[in-house]
């Protein structure tokens, strides 16, 4: 079925009771040509490419879980392309033009909305990192403006401009950034893979992955042994665990990432505005609520509930930048189980056994990259090459040193990003 | 989260400071080879469950713990002084 004003119209009209779902649940089949190992936004949108760019490859997508359980269906949805080193520029540039195009290829609504964000920075030197980021932005072919305090007070008059201790400076402002609705985007790439022939399995966790003589030949699952030539992993938080599937130590460290949701509120807050001086950004959702969050609780967690130091450094940043905040009531947190890397940087890369490729790593940055990391893993799946955009996103950077990708300089080591 | 520092008693996690896996405490010789010191700075078993990893007790007594936890319930088992579980490893 494909979506139309005219078919909203109808289906309005005759008591909506013609939509179907939006794609099939399978049985799995005996064997595939290549398995998809997690259904979040990256193993949907893999599943997605392989069938509608690279092969036609018998292709299924195995889910522990429900589709829009993971990561997918939690994070604040800040999509962006401001990135300032080689490799992750380039790459979430692509990510930003695909997500550009993404309700059209998928003829579905995302609500996907450049409203455009605004990096605060709160000193001279901040103002400098914030004019050399900008500068990247532009090389690369993206968007950026500096914007003074003035020129931020006519965009976001709300904050508190004249704080004794973090005083607004002005703001970085990245017109094409954004946000969308993060479950849509995991049923989008659902519908767009099953109606393109992909199976979509739920309920179906991996327990194993079958190698002989070093070369992947299937996997264990909670529904039975099923073969396959290529397996990707792309289990984000639990990366960990299917890598050791294979034998694999990876370079992650798992951590909980918090958001937090208040009541709708009329609309206050029109652009997505993230804090200089503590970690802090925000933005309202299309139903109202204020959506915002801070940093991960920095220690080793798959407890997806966050702690109440976070919750709190988060609430003193959210009062000082933004005073209003103080009179909406919290509806609700959650937490995400996030792969940290030690640079900050993902993989897409092969592994040492034949046939079986990774994709993690993605920190608290991966829903933007949704549509590009599901371009390039399926490029690499079906060609056995990266996709230019990725071909720096290797494993053996951190064992070699060469082209570590630490955006924020602060060290290529666990416990620094 | 609240961490019992055998020197200062339980105490808010606030206090301390997450170093991370307690693989840090079992430093490769300088010559080991890139595999070693990969396998030390980047690779972690990253368990879900049971594991140990290092804090410190930064706002407090300022001494090095391994705390033996469960990342899934947040549960703590128990908590040494580094120094000890250093000693013995030898
Ligand atoms: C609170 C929060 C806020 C965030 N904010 C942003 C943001 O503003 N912008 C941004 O770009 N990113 C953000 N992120 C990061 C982003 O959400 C993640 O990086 C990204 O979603 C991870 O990829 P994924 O969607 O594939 O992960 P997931 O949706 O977690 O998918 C992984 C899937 O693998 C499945 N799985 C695991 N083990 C197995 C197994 N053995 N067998 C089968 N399936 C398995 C899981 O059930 C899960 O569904 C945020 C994350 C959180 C938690
Ligand atoms: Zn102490």
């Amino acid at each position: 079925m494909r979506f139309s004003a005219w078919q909203v119209l109808k289906e309005g009209l005759t008591g909506n009771k013609g939509w179907k779902p939006h794609w099939r649940s399978p049985e799995p089949q005996s064997e595939y040509d290549i398995i998809i190992i997690g259904g979040g936004g990256h193993g949907l949108s893999t599943a997605y490419h392989l069938a509608a760019k690279y092969t036609d490859k018998r292709i299924a997508v195995l889910e522990k879980g429900y589709i829009g359980g993971g990561n997918v269906g939690r994070n604040t949805t800040i999509v962006r392309a401001n990135y300032f080193l080689k490799g992750n520029s380039e790459f979430y540039s692509h990510s930003l033009k695909l997500w550009e195009r993404m309700e059209k290829d998928l003829n579905y609504n995302a609500m996907h909305s450049q409203r455009g964000i605004l990096n605060l920075f709160h000193s001279d030197g901040q103002r400098d990192a914030a004019a050399r980021r900008g500068n990247m932005m532009v090389n690369q072919g993206d968007d950026a403006i500096l914007l003074d305090r003035e020129g931020v007070r006519d965009i976001l008059p709300y904050l508190d401009y004249d704080n004794i201790r973090f005083p607004v400076y002005g703001a970085l402002y990245h017109k094409r950034g954004g946000t969308a609705r993060h479950d849509a985007v995991a049923w989008g790439y659902a519908r767009g893979a099953d109606q393109r022939g992909v199976d979509i399995i739920q309920n179906c966790e991996v327990t194993g992955i079958d190698i002989e003589n070093g070369v992947v030949k299937g996997v264990q699952t909670s529904k039975g042994p099923i073969k396959a030539k290529k397996v990707g992993m792309v289990v984000a938080g639990r990366s960990s665990q299917v890598a050791a599937m294979a034998g694999m130590q990876v370079p992650i460290e798992s951590t909980v990432l918090q958001a937090f949701v208040t009541e709708g509120l009329k609309p206050v807050l029109d652009n997505v505005v993230t804090f200089g001086m503590g970690h802090f950004y925000i933005s309202q959702s299309d139903k109202g609520g204020l959506v915002f969050g801070g940093d991960i609780d920095m220690y080793a967690s798959y407890a997806q509930r966050g702690n109440l130091p976070t919750t709190e450094h988060v609430i003193d940043a959210a009062m000082t930048l933004m005073p209003m905040i103080g009179k909406a009531k919290l509806l609700r947190s959650w937490g995400g189980i996030m792969d940290m890397s030690p640079d900050g940087s993902p993989v897409i890369d092969k592994t040492h056994v034949e046939g079986l490729y990774l994709n993690c790593g993605w920190n608290y940055g991966g829903f933007k990259a949704v549509p590009a990391s599901g371009d390039c893993f399926a490029h690499l799946i079906a060609k056995d090459e990266p996709h230019p955009v990725a071909e720096k996103f290797r494993l053996d950077r951190f064992r070699t040193g060469h082209g570590i990708m630490d955006e924020e300089g602060t060290g290529s080591q666990h416990n620094t990003h | 989260m609240r961490i019992k520092c055998p020197l200062c008693g339980e105490r808010d996690r606030r206090e301390f400071y997450y170093k991370g896996a307690a693989i840090d405490l079992a430093r490769p010789a300088p010559d080991a080879g890139d595999v070693a010191w990969d396998d030390y700075i980047h690779n972690r078993e990253n368990p879900a469950g049971r594991t140990k990893d290092l804090w410190q007790h930064e706002m407090g007594c300022s001494a090095w713990l391994v705390v033996e936890r469960n990342t899934v319930t947040h549960e703590i088992y128990g908590v040494e002084l580094a120094e000890n579980v250093k000693r013995g490893m030898k």
